[in-house]
């Protein structure tokens, strides 16, 4: 179907702040101990895009955070490895030697990240090429200049059309909100049941490159959005969490969300991400510290 | 795919200070009781003895009465001013024990830690925060009425919150210059106890707040004193009617917070998320223990299948165990009276045709437990939709029209409290208005302040407890 | 030869019509000499059901009425009383009452109209509250009226007794089912034509004649009212069990001598609070 036949019927469905509030205050007060703690910090780490998005990222730097990506803390044993490492098209490549013969992943933004103010056929290319670099997964965004306007089968078709082309390339797709320009959650809802209307294989919060990143009361709105388009389908869609996330203890109310919301089924690295750069040695802290029973401190662990 | 599960995290008990005998508070110190008479007070979760608290007999009652008529002698003589900075000081001693309180709380009641540090215990210190501000002000409540106090205020409160129904009947009594006998529920008394140690601590003169121990007959004896000029009851419609009765022969102001069977109901066009939220937390807070407890849901037909998968879904979350665990959801039921009263009803309801759903949960082989339960297939007629169960048992029916749900919201001899759920503007006035009852939420449930005044419409009760509406309670008029 | 004067036949007030009793019973007023004035209508148990039928019915209409519109009826009570002033004098000095005293009555009667009247939309803003809770929610606490109430006027004041219990009941929303002074119930039964000719809507004023001992136990007992005033002293004694059969909110304003008292409107208003919440960014901590 295309986006204009998916779309018939499309009804928004409310959100009430002050509900998710109170959700998630139930959730937050979930106290994580000892096993239960352990368990999630491993998940935790082994769901983490390590992300690096910046102007100056140069080979060296995708590198060494490679490195970082398979060896978080190799003076603890059984520790996991990072889902991901995301960075720019331009330096897919790279990290593609870098990770050669582990699990990480490597994820490539795209689409004009982060404004998307292009054409499709742009996106279009910018997504083959960073597929042909090597790319496992492409996090795109979506138009939020036409969301804004209501032009939601503009919005609906770029995601498809996207979509085709990861998919035809066996690469999984990430599809960015950028919640924090769309305004109120009830948007939030509404451009989640849009983006989940293509079956894409994640829906994302944010690009992290303006100030309102992922927040938890986005994260609850757009996983039951998630819920109920797995109810009405049965497509199994995964969410991504990106920026602003940098304490473990953070991480795990967010797994908890996840369990309670979505339920177990979705609590592995095929289905849950978090985007971010810092969360990572937080979440090593904390392994350690169960580990030794001493609190830690952030010179022992390397910053890539 | 590998499950995540919560391991235990249970609350400790080791700072907590509890005696093994509790007397009772008279005139400023704990006094053994004229019965010479103790009974046991006993953790429902565990079914262990925590304390052993006094029975106050008729000649208790007696001096706990004469105690407070001689001390609201210059009580009620102190300036608001200084009465205000006395409730102050118990308010921050409570948040001082915080941790203390709500442990006792859990032990004693059963209730989840959570509740009782999150919600029993800050809302019983705001109480007599809000209430302490008042007593220098009662002037700008009345326009042109002289307000003064009563006397003595005779008060006996229930056992499914125990200190926050304490602080919800001192406070305001306090502020308006009388003073108090009060009365905790025999299955809950520690709290009350606890709180006499820190009105004695906090300097309280002596008389101003007595605090008494016993059961049934020990409040009926309260109520049929000639000393109090006031009673104030929160408790079963059943024995309120008793309590309105020795009222009515001894001339005595009166206020009564009774039984509820709230509707909540549910719009199709409603946030249908927060609305599910809104209806466990309507009926599974407090183990359903809980007057305003939104008992009867009715659901729009067009989003019923929706609602109902929801509702299991998040019934399935729920956490039902070991109270002092700070995971746990749904705790204890209070005592095994309830519990057979909460399973007679489970059995009313399957004889009736409704159809139950419980999720499966592990339940502690000892203590009173009853899992989150929802009967689907009620008739208006039934049993479990009109008579209050007090427990975690919601009846669901299912409605076409505004004016058919409003008509059955409606139908009952109970007016507390009711919820409505739409993301409409106009038809949340239309509901609100409509609804007879004392307190309405709209899209939000089983939220309480101490601004906020609380109490029933019809057999529900009446009088008024929090807020600037409270305060006509405890005070009598010029005119 | 003298013209033979038309008797005036004083029937009881229900739901806007003028109904004999059910039971066909009567009991008479005589004045000083001893001379009959009239026959009234010595009201049944079924009279006073009947009346609370009418009261429930008429209640919520008269409660959804506009404050305003409320207040206009009110005043329009007190111009046809005005106007009809004379013949309520009249009528009241046929039972050995003297001209100064009910000419005052009068007026007082009047003005009690008037000034219940201005009150209609302004009690709720005096004594309502917005409430400013420690959470995030829009909480308000307004009054609303208990429903259907059942007043006894004093034995005394005929006319201003029976308004004075009357309008801060009505006032509210209420609907009233009022039983008049007995041994001078003549102009309590004319001030319903009063009434009838205003606007109030049938139903929203019932009044009864006849005995308070009779009836007094079935306006304690009747599960359909809400509420129960009196003016003729306390109510209550043996009638503990009826009063509290359905939690019946009982007031004694036999003591409350001032009839310019808004307070006793709310002796017959509930309170309802209502909550909301409200979308604040601050309320999100994220901006939303």
């Amino acid at each position: 179907m295309n986006a204009a036949q998916l779309l018939v019927g499309f009804k928004p469905t409310p959100v009430d702040l002050l509900g998710v509030n109170d959700r998630i205050t139930r959730i937050k007060s979930r106290s994580i101990k000892s096993e239960a703690k352990l368990q999630g910090l491993q998940m935790a780490l082994n769901m983490i895009d390590l992300t690096t998005l910046e102007g100056a990222d140069t080979p060296n730097k995708v590198r060494q955070l490679c490195y970082k990506a398979m060896h978080p803390h190799d003076q603890m044993n059984g520790i996991p490895t990072v889902a991901a490492v995301c960075v720019f098209p331009t330096l897919v490549r790279t990290a593609k030697e870098a990770l050669k013969g582990s699990n990480v992943k490597v994820a490539a933004v795209s689409t004009y990240f982060p404004s998307g103010q292009s054409t499709i056929e742009i996106k279009l290319r910018e997504t083959q090429y960073a597929i042909g670099e090597g790319a496992d997964e492409i996090d795109m965004v979506i138009s939020r200049r036409e969301f804004l306007q209501g032009n939601f089968e503009y919005v609906l078709d770029q995601i498809i059309q996207i979509k085709q082309l990861c998919h035809k390339n066996k690469v999984r797709l990430k599809v960015i909100l950028e919640t924090g320009e769309i305004g109120s959650l009830d948007e939030v809802r509404k451009a989640s049941d849009i983006a989940l209307l293509a079956n894409p294989d994640f829906i994302k919060t944010s690009t992290g490159k303006i100030g309102q990143a992922a927040n938890m009361q986005v994260t609850l709105v757009m996983l039951q959005a998630i819920w109920d388009h797995y109810q009405k389908t049965g497509v199994q869609v995964g969410m991504k969490p990106a920026g602003g996330i940098s304490d473990a203890k953070s991480a795990l109310h967010y797994l908890m969300i996840v369990k309670e919301v979505l339920g177990p089924e979705w609590l592995s690295n095929k289905w849950f991400r978090f985007g971010a750069s810092r969360l990572a040695n937080d979440v090593l802290m904390q392994l350690a510290k169960q580990e030794s029973g001493v609190y830690q401190a952030p010179q022992y662990f390397s910053k890539d | 795919m590998e499950d995540w599960n919560l391991s235990p995290a249970p609350e400790s008990a080791s700072h907590i200070q509890l005696k093994k005998q509790y007397d009772l508070f008279i005139n400023g110190t704990f006094q053994k009781p004229n019965s010479k008479k103790y009974f046991a007070t006993i953790n429902p979760a565990t079914e262990e003895i925590i304390a052993e608290v006094a029975e106050a007999n008729v000649k208790d009652v007696d001096s706990a009465m004469k105690a407070a008529a001689e001390a609201h002698k210059t009580w009620s003589k102190l300036s608001g001013a200084e009465r205000g900075k006395y409730i102050y000081r118990i308010a921050r001693m409570i948040q001082e024990k915080s941790r203390e309180f709500a442990v006792i709380e859990t032990l004693d009641g059963g209730k989840p830690i959570r509740e009782s540090r999150d919600i029993d215990v800050p809302l019983a210190a705001a109480h007599f925060f809000y209430y302490a501000g008042w007593a220098d002000k009662l002037d700008y409540a009345f326009p042109m009425r002289k307000p003064q106090s009563l006397g003595v205020a005779a008060q006996i409160i229930p056992w499914n919150f125990p200190l926050l129904m304490a602080a919800w009947k001192i406070a305001p009594a306090l502020a308006c210059g009388n003073t108090v006998v009060l009365k905790p529920a025999e299955t809950t008394p520690l709290t009350a106890l606890k709180l006499a140690e820190v009105i004695q601590e906090a300097g309280l003169p002596a008389g101003v707040v007595n605090i008494i121990t016993g059961a049934g007959s020990t409040g009926a004896e309260m109520c049929a004193h000639p000393i109090p000029n006031k009673l104030a009851f929160t408790g079963s419609t059943e024995v309120g009617k008793l309590v309105y009765k020795a009222a009515l022969n001894g001339n005595k102001k009166l206020t009564l917070e009774l039984g509820g069977k709230a509707a909540n109901i549910v719009f199709d066009d409603a946030a249908i998320e927060a609305a599910v939220e809104g209806i466990i937390n309507g009926i599974y807070f407090n183990q359903g223990h809980v007057c305003c407890a939104g008992s009867r849901l009715f659901v729009q037909e067009t989003v019923y299948d929706e609602v109902l998968a929801k509702l299991k879904k998040r019934m399935d979350m729920l956490i039902v165990g070991d109270p002092m665990d700070k995971n746990t959801d749904i705790g204890a039921i209070n005592s095994k009276n309830q519990l057979q009263t909460i399973e007679r009803y489970l059995k009313i309801g399957k004889e009736e045709g409704a159809e139950i759903y419980q999720p499966t949960c592990k339940l502690p082989k000892k203590g009173n437990w009853c899992p989150p339960t929802l009967f689907t297939n009620v008739a208006q007629s039934n049993r479990i939709a009109q008579e209050e169960i007090f427990g975690p048992v919601l009846a669901i029916q299912t409605f076409r029209t505004i004016e058919e749900v409003i008509d059955k919201a409606n139908n009952t001899p109970y007016g507390l409290s009711a919820g409505v759920w739409t993301d409409k503007g106009s038809k949340i006035f239309q509901l609100t208005k409509a609804l007879k009852a004392g307190v309405v939420w709209a899209n939000t449930y089983n939220k309480f302040d101490p601004t906020s005044p609380f109490g029933g419409y019809k057999e529900s009760g009446f009088g008024r407890e929090g807020g600037i509406h409270g305060l006509e309670a405890y005070l009598k008029f010029e005119d | 030869m003298t013209r033979l004067n038309i008797q005036k036949t004083y029937k009881l007030f229900i739901g806007g019509k003028f109904p004999r009793t059910e039971s066909g019973r009567f009991y008479s007023i005589n004045d000083s000499k001893g001379e009959l004035i009239a026959n009234m209508c010595l009201s049944s148990r079924k009279d006073f059901r009947n009346a609370v039928v009418a009261a429930r019915k008429a209640q919520s209409g008269w409660a959804e009425k506009t404050a305003f519109n409320r207040s206009q009826i009110l005043y329009r009570l007190a111009e046809m009383l005005e106007t009809r002033s004379k013949s309520f004098v009249d009528e009241m000095v046929l039972l050995g009452l003297s001209k100064r005293k009910v000419e005052k009555e009068l007026e007082k009667s009047v003005d009690c109209l008037v000034y219940y009247a201005g009150w209609c939309d302004k009690y709720t803003a005096l004594f309502s509250s917005v409430n400013p809770t420690a959470s995030s929610h829009f909480n308000f606490s307004v009054h609303e009226p208990t429903g259907v109430v059942a007043a006894i006027a004093p034995e005394v004041s005929p006319l201003l007794g029976l308004i004075s219990v009357i309008a801060p009941v009505i006032t509210g929303g209420n609907s009233v089912v009022v039983l008049a002074s007995e041994k001078l119930a003549t102009s309590s039964i004319s001030f319903a034509e009063v009434v009838q000719n205003s606007d109030v809507p049938g139903g929203v004023i019932n009044i009864l004649t006849g005995n308070l001992a009779e009836l007094a136990p079935h306006m304690a007992s009747h599960m359909d009212v809400n509420a129960i005033v009196t003016a003729r002293g306390a109510l209550i004694n043996g009638l503990e069990n009826e009063i509290v059969s359905n939690v019946k909110r009982n007031y004694d304003w036999s003591k409350s001598i001032d009839i310019h008292n808004p307070y006793k409107i709310l002796d017959t208003q509930e309170v309802k609070t209502t909550w909301h919440p409200v979308q604040t960014s601050a309320a999100s901590g994220g901006g939303y």
